[in-house]
């Protein structure tokens, strides 16, 4: 009896009656299930309690990374409850209109997970950007993304209020509208004690790409300083949110210094090229991870005019930016330099990119580079987009 | 030896040998959940397996997923059985939750935990027992 009291005491999260009665069942399996998500993310996030969000985004989408064990889950969590705020889907495994060799059973099975997540009410996104795609609420809104990419750039650029949630926390925020207030929902996290300065000229996106992954490595507190870079443009600053996302549990960046400081030299650029550059050259190149926007294909566009890819080269963009793209003429412009477009997919992890078929990739993406070394076990050739272009067409 | 005051995050208790590291781990792009191992050969426990052990590590670190990962262990019978963490991050504590898995975060100043000693774990006590 006294060590429950001390438990209770111990514990700081406080709940609703409402929200205690969900976590007991009273709303049935799926709900409480919910909660205990919360409250389990809430405690391990020091939280005193939950707060409304306005947005969840879902991770926990491609059957290469969920499995048979997250497609029955869902499948049966979904049969009993909706979501009750806007939920936005990441990439699942292939193109829907372009299924080349993607074994059957495995698009059988990508489809019952897309069925479960419509079946609870989820927008069928496909995309891992969804800050270039919806509406983005007001400042300071408080808002529950899994995929790393997508919380660090909403945190960082939008000065939305997200954690580094995970699929499943972000799933019970989805169908509860909730989130523990904690972390990077509040103030104090939001202003870095550490700050990383980069100590030479970046010459291209994959330098930012390079910095975040060295920040998620040496950074354990949920955000950090960047100092001695200029304002990153659109394509730098997801990279530089992927990177951040892939290799640490930091959530957040802002420009500026901190009071402990941390230098990040051509040395320690030199080190993340060693570690994730593990090809000279590839079999194929693959643009994406994050998916890319009308920014970067705009960009590509230039980069390749009159041009043409001697090797096969996937654009991984959402079908929503595929179809803007298509409207001004772009993905016809980049098809006829020899690019494809892949829609509702991304890199990592995906089976068009498998050990079986290539040996190697050549891509810009440090996270990319990450999972394909590490997930899909194919080496990589790291490169900036611009020498991807200069090297690989004619 | 018993280390009091540890902070619940998953209730529940599971005992088990003591598989520790300093390393974190990204249970999406390290961890085979059909067979639990460690499959990074970069990491300290690389081929070691998570099937019934109390995992001692930092926090996980990396893909939003691998709470899905930690849930297939469990359904593959290859889950551990307490996590313990210095920091429990939102993918372990939310894993873990829907996989029934008791975690618990070790308290400032814990003494270590010896590699392979049997280890239980009373979230609910916030307790851990160590057994040489």
């Amino acid at each position: 009896m006294v060590l429950i009291l001390s438990t209770e005491i111990m514990s700081g999260l406080e709940l609703s009656r409402d929200e205690e009665e969900a976590l007991a069942g009273k709303l049935g399996k799926a709900l409480a299930s919910a909660y205990k998500i919360l409250v389990a993310i809430g405690e391990s996030t020091g939280a005193k309690k939950l707060i409304p969000i306005k947005w969840a985004h879902l991770s926990g989408v491609n059957y290469n990374t969920i499995g048979d064990p997250g497609m029955d889950f869902l499948d049966k969590f979904s049969r009993t409850t909706k979501v009750v705020v806007k939920s936005t889907l990441n990439p699942m495994g292939y193109d829907r209109n372009k299924p080349e060799d993607i074994p059957s059973s495995f698009q059988e099975k990508q489809g019952s997970i897309i069925e479960s997540y419509e079946r609870m009410g989820v927008n069928p996104s496909f995309t891992c950007t969804p800050y270039e795609i919806f509406d983005i609420p007001d400042k300071g809104t408080a808002i529950s993304f899994a995929e790393s990419n997508a919380a660090v750039f909403s945190n960082s650029i939008l000065d939305l209020r997200t954690n580094k949630e995970s699929a499943l926390s972000a799933l019970a925020g989805s169908v509860t509208g909730k989130a523990p207030l904690s972390e990077l929902r509040l103030e104090e996290a939001r202003s870095p004690k550490v700050g990383i300065e980069a100590n030479f000229k970046f010459g291209s996106e994959l330098d930012y790409g390079l910095m975040g992954y060295f920040a998620g490595k040496v950074i354990k507190d949920s955000s950090v300083a960047f100092s001695g870079i200029s304002k990153p443009s659109m394509i730098e600053a997801k990279m530089l949110s992927a990177a951040i996302g892939t290799s640490g549990s930091c959530g957040m960046f802002t420009l500026g210094t901190a009071k402990e400081k941390i230098s990040f030299d051509r040395k320690e650029a030199k080190a993340v090229m060693d570690e994730l550059n593990t090809a000279e050259d590839g079999d194929i190149i693959t643009l994406g991870s994050p998916q890319l926007g009308m920014n970067e294909l705009d960009y590509l566009d230039k980069l390749v005019e009159g041009k043409k890819f001697n090797k096969r080269c996937i654009i991984f963009c959402s079908r929503a930016i595929h179809n803007q793209a298509a409207r001004v003429g772009l993905t016809g412009k980049l098809q006829r330099s020899g690019a494809e477009f892949m829609c509702d997919s991304c890199t990592c992890l995906t089976p068009y990119v498998t050990k079986e078929k290539y040996d190697s990739i050549v891509s810009n993406s440090v996270k990319g580079a990450y999972y394909l070394n590490n997930s899909n076990e194919v080496s990589v050739a790291l490169k900036d987009i611009k020498t991807i272009v200069k090297d690989y067409t004619e | 030896m018993i280390i009091n005051n540890c902070k619940k995050i998953v209730g529940g208790s599971g005992e088990g040998p003591a598989l520790v590291t300093a390393q974190p781990i990204n249970f999406l792009s390290m961890v085979d959940a059909k067979t639990g191992k460690i499959t990074d050969p970069m990491h300290e426990l690389y081929k070691k397996s998570l099937k019934g052990v109390v995992l001692v590590f930092p926090y996980a670190i990396g893909s939003s997923v691998g709470a899905y990962s930690i849930y297939s262990t469990r359904e593959y019978g290859v889950a551990p059985s307490a996590v313990v963490c210095y920091k429990t991050d939102i993918t372990t504590a939310s894993g873990c939750a829907i996989a029934d898995i008791p975690v618990v975060d070790l308290p400032k100043g814990a003494p270590p935990i010896k590699q392979g000693s049997i280890a239980k774990v009373e979230a609910d006590a916030g307790r851990i027992t160590v057994k040489v």
